[in-house]
């Protein structure tokens, strides 16, 4: 019984496994809903831009909503399972789960966001949204009466410490004795914690406020106290209209487009892939003209300029990490290998990563 | 710390506290007549998207809030239709709630996500879900059909010899604590973070569930348990933002921990689990036996 039970599977594989082999079929995990107006948003918007440039060729499915624990590694499987040529994996911690179902799956490219990790069949991509950081740290440096900066932050991974890092570096640079205050939220989805935390900051003297976090309920906390924000992953100025200086918009679209022709062609390699804004993974939202005086948003577009040409590095030394030690030298910036790791706070903020 | 800075971080804790409360001691009453829907979660949301939905449309508080109400009627009444007459295990078809619930508010918000609305000012929620504490306290201990509700958590088939509606018991309970989780649900998405996003109560509804526990089944433990939860979650948050080098993550555990030392103390000990959980709870009343 079992072996034509096995017989009848490996017929039916093979005779739908061949049917099926166009359009390739590609996968998403999202971490949250897509319509979190945040980073699962863009990532949607991203994979409906390459649906819309490859047509018959692919198609696409998500699962939303997916923890970081063992539940990634059922979401991952159950897509590996059913047939889909590419799966991107669009969360840090989704990195264990995505090479464990990566080993099972050697025919199946897996692509995993923000990871540092590859496999043969498993690539990373992420997008150096510190960039985006620098100007936005720039503009609060500029803007901020009370010199307290309210900074939202979701997990200690290099990613957010680079953001803040970043940010206050160069925020530092036109207010040197700008203060950061760091609420870890350890999530990347509750408004009500966000709103909390947005809150909790404004009530301690900051008056602008900015989030790696995915909703913009902090954007809007900082509306009805009257104080500034930057909005995170996607333009959220339609939320807050007059506390929204800037946000960091992700723009996923033509790498995903890229990547799944390349599955199409049969190009596909592992690799690691981090683009910024010179290649438009990074962009800026339209800076609110209400709030900031024209020369600042000048600046704020030449410091774009600069980055995109390499004239312009958000982490150009000298910098020294709290203990005070130089860690990139004068005129070096610092090696990709240091900011992928990045797990400490520069020298002029207080407190300590969460370990 | 000055004074501004201490009135500012109770008003947050009030803030945040609130949709605990509501939907904590909705779930008590229910639990003290003896039924455990664990519909908590699945019922808060479909009560902040209906009152959502129902804003941006008719552009009315009032209507919002009262849909809601009723969104909390319907779906605690679709669980009483099934845990009381059709027999099914509470604990399942609590869960199923709590799915369907996720489903379903995604469904009905899915045209209105991201949809900009004037939030409410939250300070009558916040003072009405003390007064509703008192109230229910007062009813519990203080008035006969609040005795009669506690003799059918207690034991269903005494209630019932002693002529009793255990059923009509039940359903009217089963409602109040489906209403409170959708004045919970519609809470958050119109007063604390005004927006309706997928999963936007992010687990309160499993938090509410613990407080009953934690409370041992007494009202204004249940309000003290919630400001327990809210006050070391904002608190941490403080010590945070005033740069001191403590454990985050530890205090972002430390409500479920406590929880589970509750859980442990009270049933280390069969009285104590006899004098503190409804004896009947999630046990099904068949009529007549």
């Amino acid at each position: 019984m079992i072996k034509f039970i096995i017989f009848l599977s490996s017929f039916l594989v093979f005779a739908f496994g061949s049917a099926n082999a166009d359009p390739k079929k590609v996968g998403f995990i999202y971490i949250g809903p897509p319509g979190d107006h945040g980073w699962t948003y863009m990532h949607d918007v991203g994979r409906k831009y390459m649906e819309s440039q490859l047509g018959d060729s692919i198609t696409s499915t998500y699962i939303e909503n997916v923890p970081e624990n063992a539940d990634a590694v059922r979401a991952i499987r159950k897509l590996a399972d059913s047939g889909h040529d590419l799966i991107f994996t669009t969360s840090f911690n989704y990195m264990d789960q995505t090479h464990e179902v990566a080993k099972d799956f050697p025919d199946i490219k897996f692509e995993h966001a923000t990871g540092y990790m590859q496999a043969d069949n498993v690539a990373t991509y992420s997008a150096r949204f510190y960039e985006g950081r620098m100007i936005e740290g720039h503009i609060a440096g500029h803007m901020s009466k009370t010199g307290t900066i309210g900074y939202i932050a979701s997990f200690p991974i290099p990613e957010v410490v680079r953001g803040i890092n970043a940010f206050y570096l160069a925020a530092a640079k036109i207010n040197p004795d700008i203060k950061m205050k760091i609420i870890w939220v350890f999530t990347w989805y509750d408004p009500g914690k966000e709103a909390d935390a947005a809150n909790t900051l404004i009530n301690q003297g900051a008056d602008i406020i900015v989030q790696h976090t995915d909703t913009y309920a902090p954007c809007q906390a900082a509306q009805k106290a009257g104080v500034y924000a930057f909005g995170q992953a996607s333009n959220q100025e339609a939320f807050c209209p007059d506390a929204h200086l800037t946000s960091i918009e992700d723009i996923w679209g033509p790498y995903y487009a890229e990547r799944a022709k390349a599955v199409v062609d049969g190009t596909w390699s592992s690799g690691d892939t981090w683009d910024g804004m010179d290649k438009g993974m990074v962009v800026m939202s339209p800076y609110n003209n209400k709030l900031m005086p024209a020369s600042l948003i000048q600046e704020a577009v030449n410091m774009e300029v600069g980055i995109k040409d390499g004239t312009l590095h958000p982490f150009t030394g000298p910098i020294y990490n709290q203990a005070g030690e130089l860690v990139v030298p004068e005129g070096e910036v610092a090696p990709d290998g240091m900011l992928l790791g990045m797990n400490f706070y520069v020298q002029g903020i207080d407190g300590e990563v969460p370990q | 710390m000055s004074v501004d800075l201490i009135l500012g971080i109770l008003q947050i804790v009030l803030i945040a506290t609130t949709p605990l409360v509501f939907a904590g001691i909705g779930e008590l009453v229910t639990e003290k007549s003896g039924v455990l829907n664990l519909g908590v979660e699945g019922m808060m949301l479909v009560g902040a998207v209906t009152a959502f939905v129902t804003l941006v449309i008719t552009g009315s508080y009032f209507f919002a809030f009262f849909i809601s109400l009723l969104s909390g009627v319907i779906m605690s009444g679709l669980f009483a239709v099934l845990v009381l007459f059709l027999m099914s295990n509470q604990i399942a078809t609590g869960l199923a709630l709590t799915i369907f619930g996720i489903g379903l508010s995604s469904m009905l918000g899915k045209e209105y996500i991201g949809t900009p609305i004037d939030g409410l000012s939250p300070w009558f929620f916040v003072i009405f879900s003390f007064v509703i504490v008192f109230l229910v306290s007062y009813f519990f201990y203080k008035t006969k059909m609040g005795l009669i509700l506690r003799a059918v958590g207690e034991s269903h088939n005494s209630a019932h010899a002693l002529g009793y509606s255990v059923i009509k018991i039940r359903f009217l309970s089963i409602l109040f604590g489906g209403s409170m989780c959708a004045l919970a649900g519609s809470y958050i998405s119109i007063c604390y973070a005004p927006m309706w996003q997928e999963g936007m109560t992010a687990g309160r509804g499993w938090i509410a569930l613990a407080l009953v526990v934690f409370a041992t089944w007494k009202p204004e433990r249940v309000l003290i348990g919630a400001y327990i939860f809210g006050g070391v979650t904002i608190l941490q948050m403080n010590l945070q933002a005033l740069g001191l080098r403590f454990p985050g993550q530890f205090f972002s555990m430390a409500p479920y921990l406590a929880t589970i030392v509750v859980l442990v103390l009270i049933s280390s000990n069969k009285l104590r689990i006899k004098l503190s959980a409804p004896a009947s709870l999630t046990l099904p009343f068949y009529k007549g036996r």
